[in-house]
């Protein structure tokens, strides 16, 4: 069942990153033509800054992401022993290897994982957690954050933050270049009908893309937090200690700390916030679903 | 031509038989493994525990008798044989169980509670107690996974040429034993 699961997350991480660097390069291709009118050069602009973002991402993903999220590492055992011990459980059930371990001071209780691999990987919670949880509901906190390090997950959300800072970054970029005159494109072309639409679908493919980057990634971690959520009982058994966690996870003020475009990282969007449009851009599944979910077992 | 065919056939089988083996002697060394996971917490609580009783002593009337009893088993839990996983594990339970209820009765005891160096005790004895039930499942898993490839065939004839023996599972005790059925069927419909 969950060796399945996790064989799915990998083949889904080989999609997800080949559709993100369809959507880079096409975005590449586009600004390359409105700007220089050579759609090659754009491509092949888009891939430079992607390799760039990737090699800093996937070289020192753990310290960039913590260090967005305001983070301090804990090295010491004896500086906060209840999550040391409580990490080392749940990496020694779930058999990985005992991640990095860090806090946030942040009054709201949340947490997250990252890295690129269960050898490379590092768990976060904040101060809040510590101090509103019992011992079995931080358990299953930690089983659901150590699960996501087991599942891949973390690899995978590593390269989709990657790729949606690399389009973004193509995107201000372009907007820039654009307001401080940079496009005086193709001044001796007519302007044909073919040309008007190709300049059309160009401005419309650089508006999108964020918004397909973004989509894309969400839906993706909505499906995982409920797979981490089964897998976190698996590992604790003991669904009673996560359910009560979410509850009062649930039930508290937004997050000061968080990196907006970490969100999705974290086990309950640290922003709460209450959208109309709510699935289609929401991080998390609503809690009270997770928690149905959970009372089944 | 024909020989060589044979030749290929034959050194496929021996490959296969080889794997066949060396999965054998890794499973088995998979069950050493987390067997000693389980060992270094046990020996680890062993040593907390005259530092629990010391602590405690200064409370004259902090349940003398329960913690007489935790002594005892302690002691009876090194007596073991080093060999006997199933007695070491039913000597354990007890003292975990007595431990637990130890544990409960200080909510009844403020100054005791109150005390920085008993608050540390039992984090530590906590934590190796949890450490304890998640090497025992643990080993459990590993002792399930030798346990299959020595009956399923064709492995077992390899197990039975080599005398490769099942392991006993660990008992686990009563009040740990409601685990909740974990179901991922309705992941997917998301």
């Amino acid at each position: 069942m969950l060796y399945e699961q996790i064989a799915m997350n990998k083949r889904r991480t080989g999609y997800v990153m080949a559709g993100f660097g369809a959507l880079v390069l096409a975005v590449g291709a586009a600004l390359g033509d409105l700007f220089w009118g050579s759609w090659q050069s754009g491509c092949l602009g888009a891939a430079i800054v992607t390799v760039v973002y990737m090699a800093i991402m996937i070289g020192n993903s753990t310290n960039v992401v913590m260090s967005m999220n305001h983070a301090r590492e804990i090295r010491d055992e004896q500086q906060a022993p209840q999550l040391w011990h409580l990490i080392e459980d749940m990496a020694l059930v779930g058999q990985v290897p005992m991640p990095r371990v860090f806090i946030i001071d942040d009054a709201s209780p949340n947490a997250f994982a990252t890295g690129n691999n269960p050898e490379h990987s590092a768990v976060a919670v904040t101060t809040g957690l510590l101090e509103r949880l019992n011992r079995e509901e931080l358990e299953g906190v930690i089983g659901h954050e150590v699960s996501h390090i087991r599942n891949y997950d973390i690899r995978l959300q590593t390269i989709a933050l990657a790729l949606s800072a690399a389009i973004g970054f193509l995107v201000n970029f372009a907007s820039n270049w654009f307001w401080w005159g940079g496009g005086r494109r193709r001044d001796d072309d007519d302007d044909s009908a073919g040309n008007i639409i190709g300049i059309v679908v160009s401005i419309f493919l650089v508006l999108l893309a964020p918004l397909a980057a973004s989509i894309a990634q969400m839906a993706l971690s909505r499906n995982r937090e409920y797979l981490a959520d089964a897998a976190s009982v698996e590992l604790t058994r003991n669904p009673q200690g996560l359910i009560s966690a979410l509850e009062k996870i649930d039930d508290s003020q937004p997050m000061q700390a968080a990196d907006p475009n970490s969100a999705a990282l974290y086990i309950s969007d640290p922003f709460k916030q209450k959208r109309k449009m709510a699935d289609l851009f929401a991080t998390h599944p609503p809690i009270a679903d997770r928690i149905a979910r959970l009372q089944k077992m | 031509m024909a020989w060589i065919i044979a030749l290929v056939i034959v050194i496929l089988l021996v490959v296969w038989y080889v794997s066949l083996y060396n999965g054998f002697v890794q499973a088995r060394t998979h069950v050493q493994e987390s067997w000693s996971q389980i060992d270094v917490q046990l020996k680890r609580r062993n040593d907390l525990i005259p530092n629990l009783v010391s602590t405690a002593k200064g409370y004259a009337n902090y349940e003398q008798s329960t913690l007489q009893k935790v002594v005892e088993l302690r002691n009876q839990l090194t007596a073991v044989p080093s060999g006997d996983r199933q007695q070491t594990m039913a000597v354990s339970n007890e003292l975990s169980g007595t431990l637990r209820s130890l544990f409960a009765v200080a909510e009844n005891y403020p100054d005791l509670k109150a005390n920085e160096q008993f608050k540390q005790l039992m984090e530590e004895l906590t934590n190796t107690e949890n450490k304890i039930a998640y090497s025992r499942q643990l080993y459990n898993s590993t002792v399930a996974s030798l346990n299959m490839k020595i009956q399923s065939f064709p492995s077992n004839l390899v197990a039975n040429i080599h005398h490769f023996k099942m392991e006993e599972y660990l008992q686990v005790p009563e009040e740990e034993k409601t685990a909740p059925k974990v179901s991922f069927d309705d992941l997917n419909t998301k």
